[in-house]
């Protein structure tokens, strides 16, 4: 059975190296699609991808991806803005690679569009306040 | 008409309710539209306010005496160690102080969850804290252990008392070098991915009093949504810094040790935070008002983002290094833009203080103004300053 999965996966320096999507396609027969990239030059990043293939070939090429040290997480996961928390300092919004997190420039205020969100935690790094949570 | 007005007749119009108060972002309007010496003839205190991390916080706590006594020696509050070098049941705790066995930045930019800041946070909170605390026992002062959980309302006092608060101004920071730093001044992408700064701009307290002179020991300001004092000029407090032809520093610059009793504070306008890869800090709302004593007063606290100017430091080299210099200058107009163009290149900023709630300082101390519930401290001596000033011809 054929699936498609929408994922995040967040990498190290140490393993941006491997052929990550070379592998996925020839050796699980994966079609990868990617949506958005963004590596740094200390070579962390991440990759916002879409993965269509077999259901087996799915988990094997996860599995194979996780031994690597690769952190998936699933592009539904949620991050959660708590705007009771929210000082609106703007911090996020400097950092957030998709304005999700932006701010409206009349007010100084922040507002979060979790339509844009790609669920790459940059915020949660970001934020001193703890005020944006990852819904698991 | 020259205008001159003394602290007394501005506060004798408070207990009246007839003082004309107005914020730091309002007057601006105002003088525009009615001119330097109407305004000032109109507008008897402009407030002012900023929220942001203070990089220098902390707190002073008096448990109370034990039975037995205790003078105690070695003190943590929620495993956050206090400095107990005082008298017996005294302590300070320090915002960046961590909590023990913090793994800090072993493994990565660490995440810093708890510290000195969260210990004074919880305790505005109305939260238990737990204090434990060791001795070595002495003929006078004989208990050696005691561990016990406190409110604030059950400590005999608490007070704020922060040695260097509302820096005047300050650098904007970026990061030259190929790799993502930490900071206190945030996450810094690499290649100058983006710009972060940190000050209130043209509603900052310090900005609209320059060269302080109407602000010294015994001000009574808004400190942390209670009413404090500036006790002293906060430590590297430097009046000498370069100054545009406004007046304006163009770099760090002036700076208070603020006090005011905790009981009086909100977690509204006093949070502690975890910065990631760098460790913990408080971030406090203050606000000070300025007297409009005649119209050169007037005149500063006219100031506009335009008018202020931000050194872009490197904190990739230059800083950490100590390396004099800058990257060139943006103002806080284009800074809080969200974009600065430096060199062609145009690059992302963001603040690390709030704005709004700046405003919201601001607005509450004139309110509190407005209602005769807070009158104006005239200072017993001002803040060192310098010998000429610049601005109104
Ligand atoms: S960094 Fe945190 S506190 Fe600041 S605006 Fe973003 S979510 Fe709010
Ligand atoms: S996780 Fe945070 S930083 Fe990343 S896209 Fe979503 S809001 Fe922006």
């Amino acid at each position: 059975m054929s699936i498609k999965k929408r994922l995040v996966l967040h990498f190290s320096a140490d393993i941006v190296d491997k052929p990550m999507v070379f592998t996925l396609v020839k050796k699980y027969n994966l079609v990868p699609n990617i949506l958005q990239a963004e590596i740094n030059p200390e070579k962390e990043g991440y990759l916002v991808m879409e993965l269509e293939g077999d259901k087996d070939d799915v988990a094997l090429g996860l599995g194979w991806l996780e031994s690597c040290g690769v952190e998936l997480s699933e592009l539904g996961e949620r991050i959660i803005w708590n705007e009771e928390i929210c000082t609106h300092c703007g911090a996020c919004t400097g950092i957030c690679p998709t304005e999700a997190l932006s701010m409206a420039r009349s007010e100084m205020k922040v507002s979060f569009n979790s339509e844009k969100c790609i669920a790459c935690r940059m915020c949660l790094a970001a934020c001193s306040f703890g005020a944006v949570q990852v819904n698991f | 008409m020259t205008i001159n007005k003394s602290f007394e007749e501005i506060n004798e119009k408070i207990r009246k309710g007839t003082a004309v108060v107005v914020t730091a972002e309002e007057v601006i309007e105002i003088a525009a539209a009615e001119g330097l010496n109407s305004a000032a003839k109109k507008i008897d205190v402009v407030t002012t306010g900023t929220f942001g991390i203070m990089c220098s916080s902390g707190a002073f706590l008096n448990f109370g005496h034990t039975t037995p006594k205790m003078r105690m020696s070695n003190i943590t509050l929620n495993d956050v160690p206090a400095y107990a070098g005082l008298a017996a049941v005294d302590c300070y705790i320090g915002a960046t102080e961590l909590k023990i066995n913090d793994s800090c930045n072993q493994n990565g930019p660490g995440k810093f969850r708890y510290g000195g800041a969260h210990v004074i946070e919880d305790l505005v909170a109305g939260k238990k804290v737990t204090l434990k605390a060791k001795s070595y026992g002495t003929d006078c002062y004989p208990l050696r252990e005691l561990e016990k959980d406190f409110t604030l309302s059950e400590m005999r006092d608490a007070f704020l008392f922060s040695p260097r608060n509302a820096y005047q101004n300050y650098n904007a920071g970026t990061n030259t070098t190929d790799k993502t730093i930490y900071t206190y001044m945030g996450i810094l992408k690499p290649n100058m991915g983006n710009i972060n700064y940190s000050s209130a701009g043209q509603l900052s307290p310090l900005l609209n009093d320059p060269y302080y002179r109407t602000i010294g020991i015994g001000t009574r300001i808004f400190l942390g949504g209670g009413v404090g004092y500036v006790a002293w000029p906060g430590t590297q407090h430097a009046p000498a810094e370069a100054r545009n032809e406004r007046g304006i520093p163009t770099g760090g610059a002036g700076t208070i040790a603020a006090i005011g009793n905790l009981a009086n504070m909100n977690t509204e306008f006093l949070r502690g935070v975890s910065i990631i890869g760098y460790g913990t800090s408080l971030a406090i709302g203050i606000g000070i008002p300025i007297p409009i004593l005649d119209e050169e007063m007037l005149y500063y606290t006219t100031v506009k983002d335009e008018d202020i100017q931000a050194p872009i430091v490197d904190y990739g080299t230059a800083y950490p290094n100590a390396e004099p210099g800058n990257l060139g200058y943006a103002s806080y107009a284009e800074l809080k833009s969200g974009e600065v163009t430096i060199n062609g290149k145009k690059i992302k900023t963001a603040p690390l203080s709030s704005y709004s709630k700046a405003k919201q300082v601001a607005e509450t101390l004139k309110q509190w103004i407005k209602d005769g519930e807070f009158e104006l401290g005239q200072p017993t001596q001002t803040l060192p300053s310098v010998k000429d000033r610049r601005g109104l011809k």
